[in-house]
């Protein structure tokens, strides 16, 4: 199958990727390729198969409802790009 | 040309644990900026989710108050968009497998203008799920900047979404306040809306009867009813403006200013529509056995409806003093154990079990519960109203209350004087009985001593009982209140009524 | 000493013929010297490792030494290691300092393993020939022109290269298997939630699992015994027993059963490591295995469904690099939006992209029924293959990789190509099941050719016993590129 440039700029805004005309164009034929390589399970016939998004059968463990985490903001904001008064800065948002 | 509204509402209600959803942080409100926010909220690479159970607890007894049907399997879904307060770029959520399915709450609604009755309306919840709430961004927190404290991220939070069943803002407020009460009633969440710990948003749409549903606009984020109350008419009005002006409406989430009492779409989160929504890799299905469900039945207190039906059928309070009595669970448990505790206090004579008869003690439980219910919400209510208190910080306590309450049912105190008591018990704290002793408010029963006071006054005027007796039946009150004041108020009022009655008409 | 067990080191260590100092100091020089060349490590700090050292040292002259206390182990660049520069192999973590420990680096320190640093890996763990990096290709030690594999390729070529005593990898569709065949090495990728993928970071997380890599099966079995365990962090993690992994390596292999799935010997398999991966099974013949014919009927559709399902998870994955709170900004952005688009586009490479790519479009509204849902039933069908093999066999044998090592830049311009290349690996992750890969004789090329062992679940210790009783009636695994 193969993917229209819009169907390109669509999915990279989703994802938050800059990419310019070039880049689109590019990204498009690769992925019409990898969507060709895809589309191979199409044609499987999956009635009454029952979907597998884990490798085991099992059940969620629940955690007790201690406090066990402790203040590290001092160690976490040292590797952040830009913080203030505790605060992380991002350009301003508008809602 | 009449309109149809048509109301839903999605209630986003913060669960009262001690730590995330997903994470052993603390959730305490109003910590410094990010000390709370562990390397799960902040999302560092590599970090993992575990589920809290006091969560899962929580959404599972609110979805028996409402008598839901409990998912015996559901599962977690990631919602993804970007944003600065969601620091995954992704929410963890529930979407087709919730653990909360369709259940039910009953509302009284108490229609806002006009002079319509209150009416009953059972308002459907189409499903309740688990989510983690976004952090909070901080606008103007340095220039042309804006600053994410993510101490809230990862709270969890019960999104309870009800069918669009509301047509009117009376019903969405009540539906919201029944909720309110609910969620609070069974203790999974402080309802603190100042804190955001219940965010209600609206859908509202209108239409002409007959006709298929219109579109909808979501007015988001309203955390007091005022607002949503305001909201809802602005919305409802500008809705049909809009279409009658010609106009269509288009699907859209808005925001209400409640300084110019407005609404308006918001200009961000444009593609948020793609949510792209896929099972959490990172989180097995949650399990719910039978057996766990049924222990949390067993630990769910009496709801609110329950009681509010036994006040009028067994205690014969009217609908409106039920209703009031049952807005919060500290009231209703406040007012239980005064109805209790008086009996006790004040045994009377014709209740006694061996001389009376059934529907005495029936009659005599429902005075006792009529003058509680009375108390509580009047003169407790207005102080507690004045004072900017809640139920939970009354200074008064119940047994306070109740002993107080206990000697207007014996007669020790007139109305007068237990409002006195009651002031003192306010401002100082103390015991009732204590009080009337150190402040002599006991009032005079005792039969000779009334008809003595009676006696004097009808002699020192002659001329006004003259004038009561060849028909000024007005004059009475002028008896009465002399014969107060020379008690100093502590006279029986009824008895002196009685008394006075009687021998003024010789 | 460089080609020493890890059994071996360990006595030496415990009858203080070398320290543990000495030892780390040995590989640090050998770091230094062959580094440049092959670019296995990405970051070494030598005065942690030999702090490290010190204080294993100390244990060992206290007499609590464990198995692997003082041994120098080569971390993959994708486990968070506090204090450590954690890049993933991306610019976009290319200066985060881990805040903390993975579950895997705990373990390790309890060992009292030392850390000997960070090797190189595919961005992000996505490819199969270590190209992706941003830190640079790694070259594979038996010829410099060829890659190592990946993603775990820094890793492999760290082994074989004997620039430390063994390595952790991880494996999403054959990332531990794939290098380790391609660098002459053995490795195993265990049961999906036998180790804790705490602080491992996520490419996709129902797939990825760690393992180690090594010399020898014995060796894996080692370091097995220490990476393996319960993690309350981790909710995936297993709740089970800790095993011992060396406890069968001795048995023997009378009546084995080897089940050979057709569809790993067909199309697209090249001649010589066919021959080889005959040649390994003739000799297990004559360890007393018994050869039984299975199919794998869907194997052709693994890769498929895994170009679905795993761009999907990392896609969503790769969310939290947004410039907000670490790892790479960009320096130049006129508002919110611009931000996150510059810091993404500037930070990931292009695979990385390419795999956001697609696992944001089959996740996207009107697709995902037909690519997300239709993957995930199809991964149960690949599964249920497996568990009617296991019915008629106690192992299952093919080759780890269709081709030994290819030459640097051969595969690059052609995603689907390198993809291909993942075909026997990838359906041991979409299963969850345990995979192996070891030496087993050279191609053509004179490159290495893997032999993959396939196990049931939670049946690592049977696997290593196979895969080391081999080791005893073979030399490949000793075989050394220096």
């Amino acid at each position: 199958m193969s993917l229209s440039t819009a169907d390109v700029q669509k999915v990279a805004r989703l994802a938050r990727l800059a990419m310019n005309n070039t880049e689109i164009e590019a990204a498009r034929s690769q992925l019409s390729g990898i969507f060709e390589l895809i589309a191979e399970m199409q044609a499987v016939d999956t009635t009454g198969i029952a979907p597998m998004s884990h490798a085991q059968d099992l059940s969620q463990r629940l955690r007790a409802d201690n406090v066990t985490e402790t203040n590290q903001r001092e160690l976490f904001q040292s590797i952040a790009p830009q913080v203030e008064s505790g605060l992380y800065l991002v350009p301003q948002v508008i809602e | 040309m009449s309109w149809e509204i048509v109301i839903g509402l999605e209630v986003h209600t913060q669960l009262s644990t001690h730590t995330k959803i997903f994470s052993g942080a603390s959730t305490t409100y109003g910590a410094e900026p990010n000390t709370q926010a562990d390397a799960v909220s902040i999302a560092l690479p590599g970090v993992l989710p575990v589920l809290n159970k006091g969560a899962v607890e929580r959404a599972i007894k609110f979805g028996l108050a409402v008598g839901a049907h409990i998912a015996p399997r559901s599962v977690f879904a990631r919602k993804n968009y970007f944003y600065p307060d969601l620091p995954k770029g992704y929410q963890i959520s529930q979407f087709d497998l919730p653990v909360v399915g369709m259940g039910a709450l009953t509302i009284q609604v108490e229609p806002l203008s006009g002079n319509a009755k209150p009416y009953e309306k059972v308002v459907r919840i189409t499903r309740a799920h688990l989510e983690e709430d976004a952090g909070k961004s901080v606008h103007g927190a340095s220039q042309g900047m804006t600053g994410v404290d993510l101490n809230r991220a990862g709270t969890p939070l019960l999104e309870i979404v009800s069918e669009p069943d509301m047509c009117s803002a009376a019903e969405a407020v009540a539906y919201a306040k029944a909720l309110h009460t609910l969620v609070r009633w069974i203790g999974i969440s402080d309802g603190n809306m100042q804190e955001g710990s219940f965010r209600c948003d609206v859908n509202v749409s209108v239409r002409k009867p007959g006709e298929p549903l219109g579109t909808r606009r979501e007015i988001k984020n309203l955390n007091s009813f005022k607002y949503m109350q305001q909201a809802i008419d602005y919305e409802v009005q500008w809705q049909i403006d809009t279409i009658e002006n010609g106009g269509k409406i288009h699907q859209a989430t808005i925001l209400f200013n409640p300084d110019t009492g407005e609404t308006r779409a918001m200009r961000s989160k444009e593609d948020a529509h793609d949510y792209r929504y896929f099972p959490d890799p990172d989180l097995l299905p949650l399990d719910i056995s039978e057996e766990w469900k049924e222990s949390l039945r067993a630990t769910l207190p009496e709801l609110p409806e329950a009681r509010r039906v036994r006040y009028v059928n067994e205690l014969g309070l009217s609908a409106y003093d039920a209703s009031n009595l049952t807005s919060s669970r500290e009231m209703a448990d406040y007012f239980d154990t005064c109805v209790n505790t008086v009996g006790v206090h004040a045994p009377s004579p014709q209740s006694s079990p061996a001389s009376g008869r059934g529907g005495e003690r029936e009659n005599q439980s429902s005075i006792l519960a009529k003058l509680c219910a009375n108390w509580l919400t009047g003169e407790l209510s207005a102080q507690l109203n004045r004072d900017g208190l809640d139920m939970a910080q009354c200074p008064v306590t119940a047994q306070q209350m109740s002993g107080m309450l206990a000697r207007i049912v014996d007669n020790t105190l007139s109305n007068s004087g237990a409002k006195e008591v009651f002031r003192t018990l306010w401002a100082e704290g103390g015991e009732a009985d204590a009080i009337i002793e150190s402040k002599g408010l006991k009032q005079v029963s005792d039969s000779g001593a009334i008809e003595a006071l009676a006696d004097e006054i009808i002699a020192a005027n002659a001329d006004k009982v003259a004038e009561y007796r060849s028909g000024k039946d007005k004059l009475f009150g002028f008896f009465v209140g002399l014969a107060m004041k020379a008690s100093k108020g502590k006279a029986n009022p009824a008895q002196l009524n009685d008394v006075l009655k009687q021998k003024l008409a010789g | 000493m460089f080609n020493s067990s890890l059994t071996q080191l360990g006595a030496a260590l415990r009858a203080k013929q070398i320290s543990s100092v000495e030892l780390t100091q040995l590989y640090l020089d050998r770091i230094a010297t062959h580094n440049p060349v092959y670019n296995a490590y990405i970051t070494v700090d030598a005065k942690t490792s030999l702090a490290q050292a010190a204080a294993a040292d100390a244990q060992l002259a206290g007499g609590q030494a464990q198995a692997l206390t003082g041994i120098p182990i080569a971390q993959k660049d994708i486990f968070c290691a506090r204090g450590w520069r954690t890049t993933c192999g991306s610019k976009m973590l290319a200066d985060f300092i881990a805040p903390y420990d993975a579950h895997v680096i705990e373990q390790f320190n309890r060992a009292g393993a030392v850390n000997l640093g960070k090797t190189n890996m595919d961005e992000f763990a996505m490819g199969s020939s270590n190209e992706t990096s941003y830190f640079g290709p790694v070259r594979n030690p038996w010829n410099q022109n060829a890659v190592p594999g990946g993603s775990s390729g820094g890793a492999a070529s760290a082994v074989a290269a004997r620039l430390c005593a063994a390595a952790t990898g991880t494996d999403t569709g054959g990332s531990i298997r794939q290098p380790a065949a391609l660098c002459g090495i053995s490795g195993i990728k265990p049961t999906y939630g036998t180790v804790s993928r705490y602080g491992m970071i996520a490419f996709a997380s129902s797939l990825d699992q760690a393992g180690p890599m090594a010399r020898s099966a014995e060796d894996c079995a080692l370091m097995l015994n220490v990476m393996t365990g319960f993690d309350e962090r981790d909710s995936t993690s297993l709740q089970r027993d800790k095993e011992d992994y060396t406890r069968d390596l001795n048995k023997p292999l009378d009546g084995l059963r080897i089940g050979l799935p057709k569809e790993f010997f067909a199309e697209g398999l090249s001649a010589d490591v066919g021959s080889r991966v005959a040649e390994a099974l003739a000799e297990y013949r004559k360890l007393g295995a018994v050869i039984v014919d299975i199919s794998l009927p869907n194997t052709r559709l693994a890769v498929p469904v895994y170009y679905v399902l795993a761009p999907a998870e990392a896609s969503s994955n790769l969310s939290r690099y947004d410039g907000v709170r670490y790892g790479y900004r960009a320096p130049d952005y006129t508002d919110l939006a611009d931000m996150y688009e510059k810091s993404r586009a500037q930070g990931f490479g292009e695979e990385v992209k390419r795999r956001i790519m697609i696992g944001t479009y089959v996740l996207s509204h009107g697709y995902y029924d037909a690519y997300y849902l239709q993957a995930q039933k199809i991964r149960r069908l690949i599964a249920q293959d497996f568990t009617d093999a296991f019915e008629q066999c106690d192992v299952i044998m093919g080759p780890t990789s269709p081709s030994t090592a290819f030459n640097l830049g051969e595969k690059g311009d052609d995603p689907v190509q390198m993809y291909l290349s993942d075909i026997y690996t990838i359906a041991v992750n979409l299963a969850g099941l345990p995979g192996m890969s070891i030496p087993c004789g050279f191609g053509d090329n004179t490159m290495p050719v893997g032999l993959q062992i396939i196990g049931n679940y939670f049946d690592e210790a049977r696997m290593l016993n196979v895969a080391h009783q081999y080791q005893l009636a073979t030399d490949w695994h000793s075989r050394a590129p220096l």
